[in-house]
């Protein structure tokens, strides 16, 4: 059912931003929906490693990239006849034969092993995209044409809504392979392993085997979404295999959960967004996506799924109108902290660069003189009000959902 | 299926300058339930973690049914048949009480790294998972994270998982570790149903289920063979009262 009204969702959604009156698509918007597609199913193949085996990987973008870079080379020198459609597959397969490579090496060793080795890799691939010119083409990418490819069913691809339902199409696809693979011997003995290294060696299973080949099926579909990347932009830079785009595969599945399968899914949907809308608004939106992270990690470890999930046994008992009041009553000083913190982050970068590039400043319509101490005493001080009223309304926050527990406890069990 | 011998020869141990184990030679017979029994450090854990693969020997032998077990990795050793448990719990811990058994199942029922099988597909592998869970009396537990279980709860299913996988060479290291009387006497009850027919050997300290389950007792002390014997000729052996029994019992 979930998986229905996804795609449905999925489907809709292009035509809800529609300019009708014009007849015209809204071309930035498809676009982060294509986006975010791809970058659903580069988190969930992330997920394989991070949640479901407990591997904490640096080079999953290097999976890929490096599928985007074959998939670009493809279509510029056709020598076999692919459909378009299915070019994302050859992503996938030159994703699957480096994970293969580099997996070989990679989980020989686990924990924090495995993560200095995978650091490595995705190190070793930015140098090589640097130095080998031919096949990264360097600092200006490999550009393609999707045009060059035929397709199986006549359509060109010449509009970006052709190319949207092409990523959504593969995007379930993926999804739904991922989904399946959690559910197979192979899939259980990765959380076993996760779990427990040891004793899953003492019923037969060769752990490193297990995370090898979890580690090479991640990098296929991680090449299947880096396939959709070249398809959908027409060119790979080397930002395709960097660091920054590994660390948001961890921020997706982190932010999202990596205790279930949605929660990649809706940490890719969520990150993309940020990504797109707070860009537009500010050019400090980095700083917003970063201390997100640091208060998930912090306070929701389990990420926004894991919340989700915490309230679950809260409504089967019917009892989440009790929480009503208390969340609202955490809004306010949330609120609080969230403009004063806002403020001093736009009149720190307008002070910084702002001013230099002769921008006026205009944060929610407002604009502080960055100049006197005023905004800047108000703002400091309104956010040390805000996080100490969070704190005491926080205390409030768990009493009440303490005894919510407790109370509905005998009946969960 | 036949229950195989367990041998040792000479099987030393040194851990830097130190030697754990010096020289051990056992014969445990096929379908016997032996008891490994002495003092703290005396290296009863550390000759369980040699014959299971966990540690390498430093020199000696150890073969089951004559085939060397001593140069095999911990998995491979599994796949011939012999299985073990751990003093301290060793379970998967966040996953349900029957995965747990379903992941012991897996190997010896020959799914090997299948990534295009569904579990919940597999009627033959789900129905033993389900009577294992009967077995080791678990099934109202069934679908509870196996790490949230109670510690005795948590050395049934250690035991279930230890036993699932077809092995008939079985090591339990202190498997009534930290029992009350009555969960004690119900995991005795347990283990014989569960391994009968198999090839047993036991770490135990309780010295009731030891005198009541084997049929052959080896006293181990700083890392020697004492005495090997039937439980009687254990109980009237003067070395042994002198190192062991004699400490416990007084």
């Amino acid at each position: 059912m979930p998986w229905i009204l996804m795609l449905l969702v999925a489907v809709i959604l292009p035509w809800l931003f529609r300019d009708y009156t014009h007849g015209r698509d809204n071309g930035f918007m498809t676009a982060m929906f294509s986006q975010m597609g791809m970058m659903i199913i580069f988190a969930l193949s992330y997920n394989m490693l991070m949640g479901e085996a407990g591997l904490l990987s640096f080079c999953h973008a290097v999976f890929f990239g490096f599928g985007g870079y074959c998939v670009a080379h493809f279509l510029n020198a056709i020598v076999v006849w692919v459909p378009l459609e299915l070019l994302p597959l050859v992503g996938g397969v030159c994703g699957l034969a480096l994970a293969m490579i580099f997996g070989a090496m990679a989980t020989k060793q686990r924990t924090t092993a495995f993560a200095m080795i995978t650091f490595g890799i995705g190190e070793l691939a930015v140098t090589a995209a640097i130095m080998f010119q031919h096949f990264f083409g360097g600092e200006s990418g490999i550009t393609t044409d999707r045009q060059n490819a035929s397709s199986l069913f006549g359509i060109n691809y010449a509009h970006g809504l052709q190319v949207y339902y092409l990523v959504v199409a593969w995007t379930l696809v993926a999804a739904l392979g991922m989904y399946y693979l959690r559910g197979t011997p192979l899939g259980r003995m990765a959380n076993a392993c996760r779990d427990n290294y040891e004793r899953a060696q003492f019923v037969g299973y060769d752990p490193r085997m297990v995370r090898f080949l979890q580690f090479a099926l991640s990098g296929l579909f991680a090449g299947i979404a880096g396939g959709l990347y070249c398809i959908t932009y027409e060119i790979v830079t080397y930002d395709a295999v960097n660091a920054p785009l590994s660390g948001n595969a961890l921020l997706m599945a982190f932010i999202g959960g990596v205790g279930s399968f949605s929660g990649p899914v809706i940490g890719a949907i969520l990150i993309t967004a940020l990504q797109s809308g707070l860009s537009l608004m500010s050019n400090s939106w980095l700083v917003y996506v970063g201390l997100l992270f640091i208060a998930m990690v912090t306070f929701a470890p389990t990420g926004i799924t894991g919340i989700l999930h915490a309230h679950a046994p809260i409504v089967r008992n019917r009892r989440l109108a009790a929480l009503a009041v208390p969340y609202g009553r955490l809004m306010l000083p949330i609120l609080v902290v969230l403009v004063g913190f806002v403020f001093l982050v736009e009149m720190l970068s307008f002070v910084t660069i702002g001013a230099a590039e002769g921008k006026t400043i205009d944060i929610f319509g407002l604009t502080p003189d960055v100049y006197a101490p005023l905004p800047w005493v108000a703002m400091v001080a309104g956010t040390a009000i805000g996080i100490a009223w969070l704190r005491w309304e926080a205390r409030r926050f768990f009493v009440v959902w303490d005894g919510l527990m407790t109370e509905i406890a005998p009946v969960a069990r | 299926m036949t229950a195989p011998n367990l041998q040792l020869r000479d099987v030393r141990k040194s851990f830097g300058p130190t030697e754990i184990i010096r020289g051990v030679t056992l014969d445990i017979a096929a379908g016997q339930r032996h008891a490994l029994i002495g003092p703290n450090g005396a290296g009863k854990t550390t000759l369980f973690n040699l014959i299971s693969g966990r540690f390498a020997v430093t020199s000696g032998e150890i073969t089951l049914d004559g085939t060397r077990l001593d140069t095999l990795p911990p998995h491979r050793i599994n796949r011939l048949g012999l299985s073990r448990s751990f003093q301290i719990t060793s379970i998967f811990h966040r996953l349900s009480v029957l995965e747990n058994l379903r992941c012991a199942l897996l190997w010896s029922r020959g799914y090997r790294y299948s990534f295009w099988q569904t579990l919940t597909r597999q009627t033959a592998l789900n129905e033993a998972a389900e009577r294992l869970l009967e077995d080791i009396n678990l099934t109202s537990r069934r679908d509870i994270q196996a790490g949230l279980l109670s510690y005795a709860e948590q050395r049934a299913l250690e035991i279930g998982m230890t036993v699932a996988g077809n092995a008939t060479a079985i090591l339990l290291d202190e498997p009534t570790a930290g029992m009350s009387n009555t969960e004690t006497e119900y995991a005795i009850a347990m283990i014989r149903r569960l391994t009968e027919g198999k090839t047993l050997l036991m770490v135990e300290h309780d010295m009731r289920v030891v005198f009541d389950l084997a049929d052959t007792i080896t006293v181990l002390v700083y890392g020697e063979v004492i005495a090997s014997g039937p439980p009687a000729a254990i109980r009237a052996n003067r070395t042994v009262q002198e190192a062991y029994l004699g400490a416990e019992a007084a």
